[in-house]
C-alpha cells in the first residue's frame, strides 16, 4: 500500500533543491561515513594475514554467533520501517511499539557484541595482541559505537512520543533516524561478508584447512 | 526575506517536482518482502559458507550476496528507490569513494584474500 503522504518532506523553508536541508545533511553526512568506514576496512584488508602472532580470524571467528546477531540486526531494521510506516499514518502507539522492538534488537546485537570481545579477549585477542585483534577491534568497536549512538537516538524518539512531542509534523525525524539506523545495517552487511565470512575462508585456505 | 527567496528561479527550476521527483514510499507488504529476501540471503551465505566444494568460489559469491543485500536496505528501507535523485548521488559518491580508497590501498599494499 502505496502511502502518498508520506513522499518527499516538504521543506520547513524554501531551498534552491526544492528538498529539505535537513535530510540532504544527513545523506551526505552517511556519504562521509561511507568513507570513514571504507578506510576502516581498507585498513583491515592490507594488514591481513599480517599478524605475527595467533589468534588468527579462521581460529577464533564465530560464525554462527555472528550469523544470529547479523539476523537480529536485519530484523531491526525491519521493524524500524514499520514503526516509521506506522507514525506515518498516525499510528503512534504502534510506532513506539516498533519503536521499542528496534531498540530491543539493537540492544541485542550489541549484546552479542559484548560477549564476543569478551571471549575474544578471554582466548588472549586484545587490540595490541596482533595486527588483525588492533584492526578488528577498531572496525567493529566503531560499528558499535555506531549501533550505541542509534539505539539513544531511537529511545529518545520513544520518550519523545510517550509525552506527545512527535506528532506528523516531526515524521521527518523519524525518517532521518531510520537513514541512520539503516546505514548501520548496511555497514554491517559488508562488515560480515568481508571480516566474518570471507576471512574465515580465506583464512582456512592459507592454513590449509 | 523567505517569499523572495522562493521566487527566484534557481529555486523555481530546482522543484522536487521537477528536478528532483520523488515517489510515495512503499508501505509494510514491500517492507516485509524486503526482510524476507535479506533473510533468505544472509541464509544463502551461512549455508554456502558450510559446504567444501564451493570454497573456490565462495569468497566472489559472498560479495555478489552482499552488494544484493546493500542495495535491497538502501533503496527499499532507506527510500532511495522512492526519494530525490541527489540523495543517492551523495551516498553513491561516498561508496565510489570509499571503494576506490580499498581499491587503491590493495592496490598499492599488494594484499587481497579473494
Amino acid at each position: 500500500m502505496a502511502q502518498a503522504a508520506h513522499a518527499g518532506h516538504a521543506p520547513e523553508h524554501p531551498t534552491s533543491t526544492g528538498l529539505d536541508n535537513r535530510k540532504l545533511l544527513m545523506w551526505i553526512f552517511l556519504g562521509s561515513d561511507c568513507l570513514f568506514f571504507g578506510s576502516l576496512i581498507a585498513t583491515y584488508l592490507i594488514n591481513y594475514g599480517k599478524s605475527l602472532v595467533g589468534p588468527y580470524p579462521h581460529e577464533i571467528l564465530d560464525i554462527p554467533v555472528t550469523s544470529v546477531s547479523t539476523f537480529v540486526l536485519l530484523l531491526s531494521s525491519f521493524m524500524f520501517v514499520l514503526s516509521l510506516a506506522a507514525h506515518t499514518k498516525g499510528d503512534y502507539r504502534a510506532f513506539r511499539v516498533w519503536v521499542l522492538c528496534t531498540v530491543v534488537l539493537g540492544c541485542t546485537f550489541l549484546g552479542f557484541q559484548v560477549f564476543e570481545f569478551q571471549q575474544f579477549v578471554h582466548e588472549g585477542l586484545t587490540p595490541r595482541t596482533n595486527l588483525f585483534g588492533t584492526t578488528f577491534f577498531t572496525l567493529t568497536g566503531f560499528h558499535g559505537a555506531h549501533v550505541t549512538i542509534g539505539v539513544v537516538w531511537l529511545l529518545s524518539l520513544f520518550f519523545l512520543s510517550l509525552r506527545g512531542k512527535l506528532g506528523p509534523d516531526k515524521n521527518l525525524s523519524v525518517d532521518i533516524a531510520g537513514l541512520y539506523w539503516h546505514f548501520v545495517d548496511v555497514v554491517w552487511i559488508v562488515i560480515f561478508t568481508v571480516i566474518y565470512l570471507s576471512g574465515v575462508v580465506a583464512g582456512a585456505k592459507a592454513a590449509g584447512g | 526575506m523567505t517569499q523572495h527567496h522562493a521566487e527566484t528561479p534557481l529555486a523555481a527550476a530546482h522543484t522536487p517536482s521537477e528536478r528532483w521527483r520523488e515517489k510515495a514510499h512503499p508501505g509494510p507488504a514491500t517492507y516485509a518482502k524486503a526482510a524476507v529476501s535479506l533473510i533468505f540471503l544472509t541464509g544463502v551465505e551461512v549455508v554456502i559458507f558450510y559446504i567444501d566444494p564451493l570454497r573456490s568460489i565462495v569468497i566472489p559469491l559472498f560479495f555478489i550476496l552482499s552488494i544484493i543485500k546493500f542495495a535491497l536496505v538502501a533503496m527499499f528501507y532507506m527510500h532511495l528507490r522512492y526519494d530525490a535523485r541527489l540523495f543517492s548521488w551523495f551516498f553513491v559518491g561516498g561508496i565510489l569513494l570509499a571503494t576506490s580508497v580499498i581499491v587503491g590501498l590493495i592496490a598499492l599494499f599488494k594484499t587481497i584474500f579473494v
